[in-house]
């Protein structure tokens, strides 16, 4: 049964009485814990290489410079919508649309942020702060399974997830693809051409949980291919975009059968890479993020 | 070397930023409507899979004009898309689609895109 999303996260000002804290737990499990989260962090660097490597090629192909692909991979610092932009940047679209889509396309992260409010309370202003920039769907999913498993907040265990997992493999990789892309010659004879739209359609089975995620997809895809013939590719784009949501939402919540509601750990599985699992152990369908914790 | 994208990558950690940072620096932040976090969470396919569609399936001429586009692109991404359902990994479909593209243009099946 499709739950309300707000019930996937606590109450902000009631968590607030969670026993999470900063303190780790007693060397053994907390040397368990990491070593743990270590193993994960792994798969997720090489798959965030790997395709950080793509996006660089990628921002290359549509003509942006080093300088230009790093700074989307190191200050926006989100995949899909790194990959969105260069699709956009291609498709002449303006910037104030970039921008929007860029802005609903990251929403999601609210989500995954009060998510772990409870768990970071005691934390320093100036490194949540640091946390806010660096969380990704793998950094939630990675730091959320990790405090979960020790039961305590591990400020070292969320660096490990969300800069030694993804940061760093991310805009290495992404530099490597940009320098390394220009040594390609006729990059279409490589089917590199096909990498981006291929991409972009295994993001998105990869956020398709349920009915209406299917329903926005195609309404997205049909729009934007009409909207494209009548107008321009970057019209049609931005027009999938937004009326393809306003489609899938006319499925009833009812028929929606959604598996991973966004917000929940397992939906940043789902939101992160195709292929990368987290977390072996099976959550519970309808558990909550935090208040199992108490 | 051109540095214009800079400041888009600038706006959108502007963008992106508040999303990430208010429920852990805002104690007591209310949460959002129902209907728009229904809407939000269909946003992510929607726009990728726009994106896909309109980039495979639309090419401009060279009057400038959108015309619809058939070739083994359509093959390559179906291809990934469906290994990627199925085995839950997008690696997998990117090379799927990589091959079929260039094994295809080798065999002269298609000729090389002009873009």
């Amino acid at each position: 049964m499709r739950r309300h999303l707000r019930e996937d996260l606590p109450a902000l000002t009631t968590t607030a009485t969670t026993s999470a804290s900063v303190e780790p737990p007693p060397g053994p499990v907390l040397q368990e814990g990491r070593r743990r989260l270590v193993v994960e962090s792994l798969g997720i660097a090489v798959a965030a290489a790997g395709f950080g490597f793509v996006y660089g090629l990628a921002a290359r192909d549509a003509g942006f410079s080093p300088i230009e692909a790093m700074a989307m991979s190191t200050l926006a610092f989100a995949g899909a919508a790194q990959f969105a932009a260069v699709g956009y940047v291609v498709g002449g679209v303006a910037w104030p649309a970039i921008l929007l889509l860029t802005f609903l396309l990251n929403a999601r992260h609210l989500l995954y942020s009060a998510a772990l409010r409870p768990w970071l309370r005691d934390v320093s202003l100036p490194k949540r702060a640091v946390m806010a920039h660096l969380l990704t769907d793998e950094a939630f999913a990675l730091a959320i399974g990790h405090f979960r498993r020790l039961g305590r907040t591990d400020v070292t265990g969320y660096w490990i997830g969300a800069i030694g997992a993804t940061f760093i493999p991310w805009n290495v990789a992404t530099l490597a693809g940009v320098l390394v892309g220009g040594s390609i010659p006729d990059p279409t004879r490589f089917g590199i051409d096909i990498i981006f739209p291929a991409a972009m359609v295994g993001l998105a089975v990869g956020l398709i949980t349920g009915r209406r995620e299917l329903v926005a997809a195609l309404a997205g895809a049909v729009i934007g291919v009409i909207v494209a013939l009548a107008s321009s590719p970057a019209l049609g784009i931005v027009a999938g975009g937004l009326l393809g949501p306003a489609v899938g939402l006319l499925v009833p919540a009812a028929a929606a059968h959604e598996t991973a509601p966004i917000g929940t750990p397992r939906s940043a599985e789902r939101y992160a890479m195709p292929g990368v699992h987290v977390d072996d152990e099976p959550l519970v369908e309808d558990e909550p993020l935090v208040e199992d914790e108490r | 070397m051109s540095t214009e994208l800079v400041l888009l990558a600038v706006l959108m950690l502007a963008v992106t930023y508040p999303s990430r940072a208010l429920g852990i620096l805002t104690p007591g932040l209310d949460r959002l409507p129902h209907a728009a976090l229904d809407y939000l969470q269909l946003v992510g396919p929607a726009v990728l899979s726009a994106i896909a569609a309109v980039t495979v399936m639309v090419v401009v001429d060279a009057g400038g004009r959108s015309v619809f586009h058939i070739g083994i692109e359509w093959v390559a991404v179906l291809a990934c898309l469906a290994i990627t359902a199925w085995r839950r990994n997008l690696l997998l479909g990117l090379i799927a689609a990589v091959l079929i593209t260039v094994v295809a243009r080798e065999m002269g099946l298609v000729a090389l895109p002009g873009i």
